[in-house]
């Protein structure tokens, strides 16, 4: 029998607790666990809208509203049945939150919040004003939910329908976080760019995460009107609108548990202060939010990832079980030896006056290493922006494999077998090693959000870990499998960044100044393992400033300066090239 | 609706929105020196107003209780991070809580003494401007290097803090101030107020003087400087923490003028602000947070959509204006170009 760990413990004793708590505790319990669990499921759509995504919605009680109204309205004035009002409101919930997305998201940066605030007064509004929705005083009346013929009248009921939703919902989350999808949302915050290079469309992907969050609040509200069985415009404002979010920032992004415990906490501190607040000021009014208010700033001043990091250093963490390396995933055709693979042709890049590369011109051919050199300043990061797509060519021709590169976007790129690495390293701070060598190989796996969500990627998500896993075997960093990818030295992380490249089973790899910063020792261990990768069959370009580091590595150099080629060809004789001795000693 | 009334609703509409074109310039101002979107400002404005209107009650303004404490906690921070170099202490102790009790101590003194209108417009004006290093010290000081996210949360937090301390300390009550003049104008069927046209006057001298402040002063372009590199403006000289409390400071002192130009035109409660606030917001983000002038047409522009709806659907007024943001923000990402913040 398998042992249990001390986290799954615990998450059987939280379910054990939440299904004995109404057999004994008393009513006012079971309320306050309601809306806890009610509030846990807008909390959990903003931990992985903010604190994974890292883009924030304040207009999360609107879609609370959306959920609670659609039903109230349909189910009073027409006679609907809740299941019936509960598609129709998600329907609404998906095709708004997909608009505000759409419009707001490809932006990046605040558009989102900004957009939210304004459609949360503005729904807020039409709440309190459109005639059919009751004004101010709300709607009353509004049935409770059957199931199979039964009725959840009773709150005690109901509680079970609740927390089973909660409980679920936590469940989905949680599995796609650990997966394809899950882990490109989990790189957004480290930029378009590196999950771009990956294949990762990341407007789409917040989009997706924006929807989510927009369901969860949606399905929250639709549970609140039959749960108080009357709704009306204030609980949501703009003011829940933030209390929300601070539940999703005190939990923290740490875990999915993080919403709940936001929750839990948010609710019984105001439970508390509303009691207090009046005592001591002396009169009535929503004295909470001051306190809520400065708690928030506390708490992104000191503690930015929330309160359950503090709780889980009690539990120990154990490794989760991985696949052992294999090689279970398509490759595509590798060109034959010495068969053109890049081939650039009068590139240019100007910024506004600046001619940044000035119609260069080489080629790669397969299974070559080729360096491309030059001072500081000297283009080379531009050329090399220029062939991944991160940058748009201005005139002049790329091809790679025959398809030109020129207008493609860096994702496009990355599906005909291009693959790089960043000379400021890129990877993902709160995932371990192969998770994010894992990310490498996004394009080479095909579930998605839904099946994710639902556990029904288990071999896609095998394959996946089984290739990282044989990738970090092939570059010698097996061992740090677990360790989180910001735990290991520079060197290290550029040789992971190396394994993440690779999983995507690149025809070209392009090197970034990949010893940029490296001691001598792990400049060493970066040739041999260069080179290895040359012996299986790679190819790959290499921009560097550090002439003794390609020196002896390189099958051919192309040295840049001034954005211009100033010589190519083998090493030595690039070397031995007054031109560009002068452009490097200046003598 | 014929011309006369259209004049009317222009004119209303005109002065709506040269109150939300400070607003709105106050927010340029604040993103581009701290790249914080500064929600609050609008309490900057209720703040004024209900100052002003509790010296005219001859009552004694809680703006005096909120500047204690805000100088209170803002010393025991300092305090806290500054007690083994107590000459540092000092001065920062000078920069940030002194205001707060100096003009603390002022407002109490023009209340009890009764002082005229005109000093009691300073004092507002003096009192409201010393909360803005407090503000900026206490919230946006500690975590300037984060996410305009982060920042934007933050600012939002405060928004509400300031709310209730306003409640706390101002009361429920709306308020309506004296106007500056009573002085008007007749253009044919129109007739201006003074008080509409000192509006007028002092947006567009405000709408100038930023604009050439940044464009032309080195002290704007350094200011400028510092929300596009933090560490790179210290390496130059430029102090980004005292950047960014100036910027706050400047900040609330437009608010404080704007809260004493509405106050005898709209009604104000201590939660107003955030309304005032966001419509300028509305016009700002027209402006891509950046553009001093497009701010301030786009706020006029929210100001007229504001007083034109009032007249044809005068219930979805508020839903009008706030809805008017996401065609906004469409047209600004269709023609802004993708811009990527590392």
């Amino acid at each position: 029998m398998k042992s249990l760990s001390t986290s799954r413990v615990l998450v059987l004793a939280v379910v054990a607790l939440l299904v004995v708590a109404p057999l004994v505790a008393p009513a006012f319990y079971v309320t306050l666990l309601n809306y806890i669990g009610l509030y846990s499921l807008v909390a959990l759509g903003l931990v992985l809208l903010t604190g994974v995504a890292g883009q924030t919605s304040f207009g999360q009680a609107a879609f609370v509203g959306l959920g609670a109204y659609t039903t109230a309205v349909l189910t009073t004035q027409y006679g609907w049945s809740p299941w019936l009002t509960l598609v129709v409101a998600l329907a609404i919930t998906l095709l708004i939150g997909y608009l505000l997305g759409l419009i707001t998201l490809s932006m990046g940066g605040h558009y989102l919040p900004l957009a939210t605030i304004a459609w949360g007064m503005s729904l807020y509004f039409l709440m309190g004003t459109i005639e059919q929705f009751g004004g101010f005083t709300g709607i009353t009346g509004i049935p409770p939910v059957s199931i199979f013929g039964y009725s959840l009248e009773k709150e005690s009921h109901f509680y079970y329908f609740i927390w089973i939703v909660v409980l679920a919902a936590l469940w989905a989350c949680a599995n796609l976080l650990d997966s394809r999808p899950g882990r490109a949302i989990r790189a957004l915050k480290q930029g378009s760019t590196m999950v771009e290079a990956f294949g990762v469309h990341p407007g789409r992907m917040k989009t997706a995460v924006f929807v989510i969050a927009a369901v969860l609040a949606c399905v929250s509200g639709w549970l609140y009107a039959h749960l108080q069985r009357f709704v009306n415009p204030t609980p949501f404002g703009i003011n829940q609108g933030i209390e929300y979010l601070f539940m999703a920032v005190v939990g923290g992004a740490a875990s999915v548990w993080g919403a709940v415990l936001g929750a839990t906490l948010i609710t019984l501190l105001k439970t508390w202060l509303q009691d207090l607040l009046p005592k001591i000021i002396g009169e009535a009014g929503q004295f909470e939010i001051i306190v809520f208010g400065i708690l928030l700033v506390i708490i992104l001043q000191y503690a930015r990832d929330g309160l359950l990091p503090y709780l889980q250093r009690f539990v120990p963490q154990r490794d989760r079980v991985l696949p052992a390396a294999a090689d279970r995933l398509q490759h595509r055709a590798m060109p034959m030896a010495n068969s053109p693979v890049l081939d650039v042709n009068a590139a240019r890049k100007t910024f506004g006056g600046l001619v940044a590369v000035n119609d260069v011109s080489f080629a790669v051919n397969a299974r070559e290493v080729v360096g491309l050199i030059g001072p500081n300043g000297a283009g080379k990061s531009t050329c090399f922006n220029l062939i991944s797509g991160a940058l748009e060519t201005s005139s002049g021709s790329i091809k790679f494999m025959g398809q030109e590169l020129t207008g493609q976007t860096a994702s496009t790129i990355s599906k005909l077998g291009l693959a790089r690495t960043f000379q400021h390293v890129k990877l993902v701070a709160t995932m371990t090693v192969v998770e994010n060598v894992a990310l490498g190989a996004y394009l080479r796996g095909t579930k998605g959000i839904i099946a994710s969500a639902l556990k029904l990627n288990r071999d896609d998500e095998a394959a996946a870990l089984a290739e990282a896993m044989r990738q970090l075997e092939r570059v010698g960093l097996a061992e740090h499998a677990h360790d989180a990818a910001n735990s290991l030295p520079l060197g290290k992380q550029r040789i992971v960044e190396i394994a993440r490249a690779l999983a995507s089973d690149p025809i070209l790899l392009l090197l970034d100044e990949p010893a940029a910063g490296l001691r001598f020792a792990e400049k060493e261990q970066l040739a041999k393992l260069i080179r290895g990768l040359k012996g299986e069959g790679m190819t790959v370009l290499l921009v560097e400033h550090d002439m003794d580091f390609v020196m002896g590595l390189v099958d051919r150099l192309v040295v840049l300066n001034f954005g211009q080629k100033l010589a190519q060809g083998l090493p030595e004789a690039v070397q031995a090239d007054p031109a560009v001795r002068e452009a490097y000693l200046g003598a | 609706m014929d011309s006369t009334i259209a004049a009317l609703l222009t004119q209303d509409g005109l002065t709506n929105g040269a109150i939300y074109c400070m607003i709105a310039l106050a927010l340029v101002l604040v993103f581009a020196v701290t790249r914080v979107i500064f929600v609050p400002q609008g309490e900057f404005v209720a703040f004024s107003a209900l100052t002003l209107a509790a010296f005219e009650q001859n009552k004694l303004p809680g703006t005096v209780w909120l500047l204690l404490a805000l100088g209170a906690v803002a010393a025991l921070v300092d305090a806290g991070s500054l007690w083994r170099e107590p000459r540092r202490l000092v001065r920062t102790w000078l920069g940030t809580s002194a205001p707060c009790v100096a003009a603390a101590l002022l407002v109490w003194l023009v209340a009890s003494a009764q002082l005229p209108f005109f000093v009691q417009v300073l004092t507002t004006i003096a009192a409201v401007t010393a909360m803005g290093p407090a503000v900026y010290r206490l919230a946006f000081q500690p975590i300037a290097n984060a996410t305009v996210l982060t920042l934007l949360i933050v600012s939002v937090a405060v928004h509400f803090v300031l709310t209730g301390l306003g409640l706390l300390f101002f009361g429920a009550e709306g308020v309506r101030t004296q106007p500056f003049t009573s002085a008007s104008f007749t253009f044919g069927a129109l007739n201006i107020s003074g008080q509409s046209l000192l509006v007028y006057a002092f947006t567009a001298f405000l709408v100038i003087a930023m604009a050439a402040f940044f464009k032309f002063t080195l002290f704007g372009k350094a200011l400028r400087a510092t929300a596009s590199n933090r560490t790179g403006a210290r390496l130059v000289g430029v102090s980004p923490n005292f950047a960014g409390s100036l910027s706050v400071t400047l900040a609330a002192a437009i608010g404080a003028v704007s809260g004493l130009l509405i106050g005898p035109i709209a009604t104000i409660y201590y939660d107003s602000g955030f309304l005032i606030g966001l419509k300028g917001f509305v016009g700002a983000i027209v402006g891509g947070l950046a553009s001093y002038p497009i701010a301030a047409g786009g706020a006029i522009f929210v100001g007229l959509v504001e007083s034109f709806s009032s007249f044809w659907a005068s219930a979805y007024k508020e839903v009008i204006v706030f809805t008017l943001i996401i065609p906004v923000l469409l047209w600004r990402s269709l023609t802004t170009t993708h811009h990527e913040e590392e």
